[in-house]
């Protein structure tokens, strides 16, 4: 029983620590599903855009954190451009993967092999990606 | 419209002198044809490729900072841009910055300066559009783009957010089209012109990248262009990227400067225009 | 600050022998006569230093040493054999700090930016912050070093970069976890390799001495006694030295 309300509290706390990272308010979404239909990485995602926003509605931490859909969120705001209530979910993926990278947790990674491939690639994306995706 | 040569400043950034020294050197030539006069910032660094999505990162926020004060202790209180990424991130900071007391004041403090100045970062174009307008413009083409069919692809960082970007409508832009048209192409239009091209998936997931760019390309193709006029070097990297994995029939991808560039009168061949689109654009002719 | 005080000459003791300064080095304090450089002050102390000191005249980079001053927050840098010390100083010495080596083919690598990120992908982690640069010993602009690198601009890295010494201080302190000494090595190696003109007329006299047309006067040269060598050598002709505008690469400002 103590272990089911710790682990409660924590969820909690993660679900605040996202809302302040964030500054969305997620319980204005009505799950009219526009975020999903506009992303064009919903394929590359475990549970889709506005799951997202659901399990953050209903407090589901755990699932948040399972999921690697804000690893496949680039930002390019189409989300929050068609969203009728005007919630940013390109921040509340930010903020997804912000708690990740302060506890050190990233899904990618590069060695000194990589270094041939990465060097044909635009500066511009490995700028991007190696401040969204590593810590 | 007066003709007095009017001087920006001017933010290459990285990929500009790398990689696509084309959309760099088009650029610099198609304003010149127009009279503008560009004026490079002196040892510029990194945008910093993407501004921060959460509250508290304001680490996030120092190249753009940074450039934001360089740019103003150099005389410039405009700065143009051509890279949508440093577009994006310097014209968001700038938004940013201005709208939060808070991280201002901790950006100044690390910074050691006295007060962010207020620069406005502008795109090539706004410069098009609110500075020489279209009809003038329209005056200057030498060699009218007649008969070349072109899908104008936004991307998504040059139009979002529309609150802070301010350029177009973010879901159903004209501004390149009716450029475009003035310098005499055909403009098709196509349901992807929006949508983004895989980004930085390129380092992390090539495949999804390519997932996404293969969207465009197709949409592209059946709205019959001959060729895709990008504005990001990024953009064009993961489409040309896409065609070359796929080995399909190539629709040549062009920047936006390179067009302009070539209706104003500059020879094709010294754009840095890659192939196949070289070869296309080659069989234009000559100036009239 | 710490830039000046650490670049400036290394005074006399002005104060009398007897007055001495207490220092922490390592946490630990000790008492030692005022107007040592931190590299005496340690010897002073007892220690045997095997790394952290090399050439003593400010060269080498081996003696880089952090430290505070007495009720100031900042972090402080110095050469421990060019610093002097302060009554209250707490200091330590990192005469290392890993940042592996690649190894290259200079003359099979391109003169661009993407060689930078073949080897040094985390160039691209770079935030602008400026601490390699607060932190440098040398003085260098190593945060502009880093961009120009990552622009492909090797003449100015060559530039900005040539005082290097390699103490690797800059690399303790950055987030991007950026080696920028060895960006700053590879880029002026680039530069050299690739992009810095070709003597002409060294390779001219190497084709001539090679085809022996010199030989002559080497072995006549060769079996002179050492006085009538040195009065030659006192009486040699010495070519004016001609200014040369050498071409390079120039960032132009201006359209």
């Amino acid at each position: 029983m103590s272990q089911v309300i710790s682990l409660h509290r924590r969820e909690e706390e993660l679900i605040k620590e996202i809302a302040e990272l964030s500054e969305q308010n997620f319980y204005a979404c009505y799950q009219c599903g526009k975020c999903t239909s506009a992303c064009p990485l919903t394929f590359a995602m475990d549970e889709p855009p506005h799951q997202i926003l659901r399990f953050l509605q209903l407090g589901q931490a755990k699932r948040l954190i399972e999921s690697r859909s804000p690893w496949a969120c680039i930002g390019c705001l189409s989300c929050a451009t068609y969203c009728p209530k005007g919630v940013d979910l390109a921040r509340i993926m930010e903020a997804l993967r912000t708690v990740h990278l302060r506890r050190l947790d990233a899904p990618f990674c590069y060695t000194q092999d990589d270094g041939e491939r990465l060097s044909t690639l635009p500066q511009s994306a490995l700028v991007a990606a190696l401040r969204k995706v590593t810590w | 419209m007066s003709e007095e040569k009017k001087t920006f400043g001017y933010y290459p950034g990285c990929e500009l002198r790398n990689r696509v020294k084309g959309l760099d050197l088009s650029a610099r030539r198609a304003c010149r044809a127009l009279g503008i006069r560009l004026k490079e910032l002196k040892d510029w660094t990194c945008c910093g490729g993407l501004v921060p999505q959460v509250k508290d990162n304001y680490m996030g926020f120092l190249a753009p900072a940074r450039i934001l004060v360089e740019a103003h202790a150099q005389g410039f209180d405009e700065l143009m841009t051509l890279c949508t990424f440093c577009f994006n991130t310097l014209r968001r900071a700038a938004f940013f910055l201005q709208g939060h007391a808070e991280a201002r004041k901790r950006l100044e403090l690390f910074l050691g300066v006295e007060g962010l100045p207020r620069v406005k970062v502008i795109h090539l174009l706004e410069v098009l559009r609110d500075h020489v307008g279209l009809d003038r413009l329209r005056e200057s083409v030498q060699r009218p783009l007649k008969g070349l069919r072109v899908a104008p692809y936004y991307g998504c960082l040059l139009l979002r957010p529309a609150q802070e970007i301010k350029l177009d409508n973010p879901e159903a832009p004209t501004l390149i089209e009716v450029i475009l048209e003035a310098l005499g192409c055909e403009v098709t239009d196509f349901s992807s012109k929006t949508d983004c091209c895989g980004s930085y998936h390129i380092v992390t997931n090539g495949q999804v990248a390519g997932q996404c760019s293969d969207l465009i390309l197709r949409s592209a193709v059946k709205s019959k262009a001959d060729m895709l006029v990008a504005m990001c070097p990024l953009c064009q990297f993961n489409l040309d990227w896409r065609q070359k994995q796929t080995r399909t029939a190539p629709l040549p991808v062009v920047y936006f400067p390179q067009l302009l560039a070539l209706a104003l009168g500059e020879p094709v061949d010294t754009l840095g225009v890659a192939e196949p689109a070289a070869t296309a654009l080659s069989a234009l002719g000559s100036p009239t | 600050m710490a830039r000046q005080e650490s670049l400036a000459v290394v005074k006399e003791p002005e104060t009398p022998a007897e007055e001495t300064a207490r220092i922490h080095i390592m946490g630990k304090s000790y008492v030692v006569p005022a107007g040592l450089t931190i590299l005496k002050a340690m010897e002073y102390a007892g220690y045997r230093l095997v790394r952290g000191v090399g050439c003593r005249g400010g060269f080498c980079g081996a003696c880089a040493t952090v430290y505070r001053k007495a009720g100031d927050f900042r972090l402080y840098v110095g050469l421990a054999c060019q610093t002097g010390i302060a009554d209250g100083m707490y200091l330590t010495q990192i005469p290392f700090y890993p940042a592996p080596k690649p190894l290259y083919d200079i003359h099979r690598l391109s003169a661009g930016g993407e060689t930078i990120f073949r080897f040094f992908p985390e160039v691209a982690r770079c935030i602008q912050c400026n601490t390699c640069t607060k932190v440098c010993p040398q003085g260098l602009d190593v945060m502009r070093y880093i961009a120009a690198a990552q622009q492909g601009d090797f003449k100015r890295v060559a530039e900005l970069s040539f005082d290097c010494i390699a103490c690797g201080l800059c690399v303790s302190r950055c987030p991007g976890e950026i080696a920028h000494y060895h960006v700053g090595l590879l880029a002026r190696r680039l530069y050299a390799a690739h992009l810095t003109p070709k003597a002409i007329h060294l390779r001219t006299r190497l084709g001539e001495i090679q085809e022996g047309r010199f030989s002559k006067e080497v072995e006549t040269f060769c079996k002179m006694d050492r006085q009538s060598l040195q009065r030659l050598y006192a009486q040699r002709a010495i070519e004016p030295e001609e200014e040369v505008a050498l071409p390079g690469k120039s960032n132009s400002d201006e359209d």
